[in-house]
């Protein structure tokens, strides 16, 4: 089985100073010798790995499409394993894609998304979690996103990791040494010692299970609902949050019978918001049916922006809401401060109370700041370790399963050949996180994500 | 040139006897095959050149297999002990080990004398100097000019293989406990191509048991409740001696530090990788700078000798260096060295030339067992002697190699190592080398491998049946419990109490309460009234398998697991040179072991879960 030289524009698409045209495989070189002409007369193919080359990208007509630098890297020592040129011409969409299709036409295919990463994986470059994050940083939708998926592919997965596996490695070799080597006058295992070191494995587990959460609601959204009682004004809100007219604002109470939903940004998060139907007493029966989804809304959503008419005093249908809302990760926000105030913060103990005008846009900046708050993490930074995939998230959760279990069997007195094995067991959890070890789990997910065998 | 004669012609001719000489020939000729076992002595067959003992952890384990398996080491054990104990207990049934002193020259002549009169059986004293294949099959030649035609020959020649051994300067040929060596059939076997490597290990000097104050040692007693090894010995071994434990102290350590020159290791004499598990007390020394002491085992040689082994002290420093540092350990300060301590080097092969059923790639009918394939100790011999003499039976005889999986046992573990991880030092056997520990108990070798034995005809039909009936048992047994409730009464809460755990406020499952880890099913035996008279070993089995019921299903959900790669298996054609993408040490390593499927592959060090990724893709592609 050969594997075909593969080409593509490896730099992001737009305008810029340069653009970078990457070929890889068994004739990387070969190929690139058919269309670039180093001004020095030498041939690629003659430079050492490392080396590079001033020359021109000619068509085959020896016409000059750019002039550039070909940088020849040799295998195993590239980005993929394999031989790689990487060319840098001048920039412009236009002229790259030129050079691509002359590439393409000396024998390259194009590149699938992803390609090079595969290759890089398969040739032993990366491991499983490092290649999962550059498929992150490739398909990333936020800033926000791409900085998880950019620190994780700094290998900050792995070498947590890494740092946990070692750690219960050496709980697991004291276990040995001890049923090993009974004759060796080997210390008895302190518990104490024991117990805490399997407590602060299970704290960064959890740690990292945790961030999984955290930075799925980067990629995908956190959940929101804005809720309030009729005519306070949240299909405004949503309208203002998203710029644009997606509810339909009326006067009349009720307008709003169903929930519409729509993607907005604030600061660095992404909000799935919803508007849902005013919550009160009604005999409307579409209306009524509108207002047993809002308070399933409020059950499953991320967040709750609960919106107050503050120009005028609490209601029972107001008093309702709070009640509703109680113990839930809640904003209270008091809209139509452009028409005055009755009511007081002392209305909403508990909860966070921001004071905006939907109307004009007073308040906005202060209710991003809150939102951003109650998600959370404004303090997420580059160094963090976050898991990225599902897979990771489970390999995790199976490791702290058997931390936890080992330690609240060692607690009830079960003996340590048990408890060893449950070590043992998240070890194993870890090393498949990384890819160490080969499991079915990690063959399929190398099939999946990088679409092999088709 | 010695003129040759015509010899006998056999089926399976096994050089060496050893411990894996010895189950070797059995397995073979028991399963009807002409065998004949050579060896250089035979006043030596069976022979314990290092530790008068047999089992300890992992290795007790390994005894109760070969048992399981129809082999005799277990038998002969129950017969020549001199004390026995139940290591780990305490440490859970996984790990409980067991090990027992033995009369070194006692098990030495049940085991010749097993030899003589097993049927289909020859065992003659000779030493083979060639090996060579033809036509016909392979010719054994002796010294003396004996050609012995045989269709296959299993290798175990264990130290004896251009063996060399090294006490301080002084060195010469030896095989080990002053046999001579068998050195021009190393030269033989290196004109095979076989890719031979040294190893080298050492055993510490046997002292007369009169010279040793033992008013100022540890005593170390044996268990009160006796187990025997093999499944079918129906009397518990008695305990008739004693051990003791003494250390090693500062003056000790001073002694072989300020000699450390005069070491054939430290020196460079010796080449030979020794065990990393079994250091001499110089190694130990120098690696464990910062310990003050190191232990020692006195064990006695034999019920009709006076010669006393010191575990834990070998050493290849010259002997009087040896006397010094003996006599600077407190009880020992008069001790008389009747044997002394050395060190002995030997050839054996790279296991990674050697395939699961133990027969050497590429050399169809030579197989290979014991120290030869790189391995270390009495147990991991006779372990690799029964599994090389059934298969060399079985090329004979046409039928299916027998290859043990990991999940089944520790010898299947033991030859997947060997054979799939290669060895860098003599490879001891360990509970840690095995992920599936708690399903692999000694308690439970026979549910494991007899029906095995018995189809392979190893186990005769009487033992078979005894274990039937001891199964049965122990399932109507664990039914039981699970079915029977105890209701809360006060004596039993109050036992409950006493024992630390809580009393029963509604009716309970008996099978709960055999889970709580400070309850065993003894203490509730007077509270259940129903309960059956059953064997001993029975009643543990039900505890153990209901206590780690959870552990177990967990674990044989892991085999499960393995299973599944187990089963995609490789094709035997295969060319990694065309596998596109496999880096060169992968295919390299790929091309030396020739893995029977991923599973196997995925355990090659140096083979990376990036090259099985690849290896998958091309199967599925293919």
């Amino acid at each position: 089985m050969s594997n075909p030289t593969v080409a593509a524009i490896s730099t992001p698409s737009g305008e810029g100073g340069i653009s970078v045209i990457r070929i890889s495989g068994d004739d990387a070189i070969a190929i690139a010798d058919s269309c670039f002409c180093a001004f020095s007369g030498e041939r690629l193919s003659s430079l050492a790995g490392y080396r590079a080359a001033y020359g021109e990208v000619k068509d085959s007509d020896g016409a000059v499409l750019d002039d550039g630098v070909a940088l020849v890297f040799r295998a195993p020592k590239s980005f993929t394993g394999e031989d790689t040129v990487e060319i840098s011409i001048h920039g412009g969409r236009v002229v790259a894609r030129g050079v691509l299709r002359r590439i393409l036409e000396c024998g390259a295919k194009l590149a699938a998304g992803g390609e090079f990463t595969k290759r890089a994986f398969l040739n032993g470059k990366l491991d499983l979690a490092k290649a999962e994050s550059i498929m992150g940083v490739i398909s990333a939708r936020s800033d926000a996103a791409l900085k998880i998926s950019q620190a994780a592919k700094s290998g900050s997965v792995s070498r947590k990791t890494e740092e946990i596996c070692e750690k219960l490695l050496h709980t697991a070799a004291c276990f040995a040494a001890y049923s090993d080597f009974p004759d060796e006058d080997i210390p008895d295992l302190e518990p104490e010692k024991f117990i805490s070191l399997l407590s602060s494995c299970e704290e960064e587990l959890s740690r990292l299970i945790e961030g999984f959460d955290m930075g799925r609601v980067v990629s995908e959204g956190i959940d929101c609902a804005i809720v309030g009682k009729p005519n306070v004004g949240k299909s405004t809100l949503m309208n203002l949050l998203s710029r644009s007219e997606k509810s339909i604002v009326t006067d009349i109470a009720g307008t709003t019978r169903d929930i519409v939903e729509t993607t907005v940004t604030v600061g660095d998060i992404t909000l799935n918001l919803a508007d849902t139907a005013g919550i009160r007493d009604t005999a409307d029966i579409v209306e009524s049916l509108g207002v047993k989804r809002a308070i399933e809304r409020t059950k499953t959503a991320g967040i709750i922006l609960a919106v107050f008419d503050g120009s005028s005093p609490l209601d029972n249908d107001d008093r309702l809401l709070i009640e509703e809302i109680k113990d839930k990760n809640a904003l209270i926000v008091l809209n139509k401060s452009d028409l005055g105030s009755n009511t007081t913060e002392k209305d909403f103990e508990g909860f966070t109370v921001i004071t905006v005008s939907a109307k004009n846009g007073a308040g906005e900046k202060e209710l991003a700041a809150a939102i951003e708050k109650l998600v959370g993490f404004k303090n997420l930074s580059p160094d963090d370790t976050i898991l990225i995939t599902e897979r990771q998230r489970d390999c995790a959760k199976r490791a702290k399963g058997f931390v936890d279990e080992a330690m609240a069997s060692y607690n009830a007195g079960v003996t340590l050949d048990a408890v060893g094995v449950m070590v043992d067991s998240a070890v194993e959890a870890l090393l498949e996180l990384t890819g160490k070890r080969v499991t079915n789990e990690v063959s399929d997910e190398v099939f999946k994500r990088f679409c092999i065998g088709k | 040139m010695i003129p040759k004669y015509k010899a006998e012609n056999y089926d399976v001719a096994v050089i060496g006897g050893g411990h894996a000489g010895i189950e070797a020939a059995l397995a073979a000729s028991r399963l009807g095959c002409k065998t004949v076992m050579f060896t250089i002595s035979l006043d030596w067959v069976g022979n314990m050149p290092c530790n008068p003992s047999i089992g300890g952890t992992a290795k007790g384990h390994l005894v109760r297999e070969i048992d399981a398996l129809g082999g005799e080491m277990g038998k002969a054990a129950d017969k020549t002990t001199l004390q026995s104990r139940m290591l780990n207990r305490g440490k859970g049934p996984a790990v409980y080990s067991l090990r027992a002193q033995i009369d070194r020259r006692a098990y030495s002549g049940y085991m010749k004398h097993a030899v003589e009169l097993q049927e289909n059986l020859d065992v003659k004293q000779a030493e083979i100097v060639s090996i060579q294949k033809d036509d016909e099959g392979w010719h054994l030649l002796t010294r003396l000019g004996a050609d012995y035609l045989s269709k296959t020959v299993v290798l175990a020649t264990g130290t004896f293989l251009g063996g060399k051994v090294y006490i301080g300067e002084v060195n010469y040929e030896s095989g080990p406990d002053g046999n001579f060596p068998a050195t021009e059939l190393a030269a033989s076997l290196k004109k095979l191509n076989l890719p031979l490597t040294r190893f080298k290990t050492g055993t510490p000097a046997r002292v007369a048991r009169d010279s040793i104050d033992f008013s100022v040692l540890e005593v170390q007693e044996g268990d009160e409740e006796t187990f025997p090894f093999s499944f079918s010995t129906k009397e518990a071994p008695k305990n008739t001696q004693v051990c003791h434990i003494a250390y090693t102290n500062e003056q000790t350590k001073e002694i072989i530090l300020k000699n450390l020159h005069r070491s054939p290791l430290y020196k460079g004499d010796i080449e030979g990788v020794g065990p990393r598990y079994c250091p001499s007390i110089e190694d130990k020394i120098v690696r464990f700078a910062d310990k003050k002491r190191h232990q020692l085992f006195i064990e006695p040689c034999g019920a009709d000798t006076e010669e006393m082994y010191l575990q834990g002290m070998s050493s290849s420093l010259p002997e009087e260096v040896q006397i010094e540092f003996y006599r600077s350990i407190k009880g020992l300060e008069n001790v008389k060295v009747m044997r002394n301590a050395y060190a002995i080097e030997y050839d054996c092969i790279d296991p990674l030339a050697l395939d699961p059923s133990l027969e050497i790639k590429g050399h169809k009918g030579l197989f290979g067992a014991g120290q030869f394939n790189g391995s270390s100790g009495y147990e991991e011999a006779a372990a690799q002697g029964l599994v090389a003499g059934v298969n060399a039976a079985h090329l004979c005889l046409g039928k299916k190699p027998l290859v043990l999986s990991r999940a089944s046992s520790y010898i299947g573990t033991l030859i997947d190592d060997l054979v799939t991880k290669g060895c860098s030092d003599p490879y001891r056997m360990m509970t840690s080398r095995s992920e599936y520990r708690l399903i692999l108990r000694q308690d439970n070798a026979d549910e494991r491998l007899m029906p095995t034995g018995y189809e392979l005809g190893l186990v005769d039909e009487a033992t078979y049946g005894e274990f039937l009936n001891r199964k049965e048992l122990k399932e109507r047994e664990i039914e039981r419990v699970k079915s029977v409730f105890l209701a809360p009464s006060e004596e039993l809460n109050q036992v409950l109490e006493e024992k630390g755990t809580s009393p029963l406020t509604t009716g309970t499952r008996l099978s709960d309460l055999i889970k709580r880890p400070q309850l065993s099913y003894k203490d509730l035996a007077p509270f259940d009234k129903g309960r059956p008279m059953l064997p001993n070993e029975v009643a543990e089995k039900v505890e153990t398998e209901i206590k780690y019921e959870g552990y177990i299903a967990r674990q044989e959900a892991q085999v499960a697991e393995m299973l599944r790669l187990e089963k995609k298996l490789i094709p035997e054609d295969i060319c990694y040179d065309d596998v596109y993408g496999l880096r060169l040490e992968a295919k390299e390593k790929l091309n030396r072991v020739r893995p029977k499927n991923i599973g196997q592959a995925s355990r090659i060090s140096g083979v990376s879960p990036a090259d099985i990724s690849v290896l998958l893709i091309y199967l599925r592609t293919e």
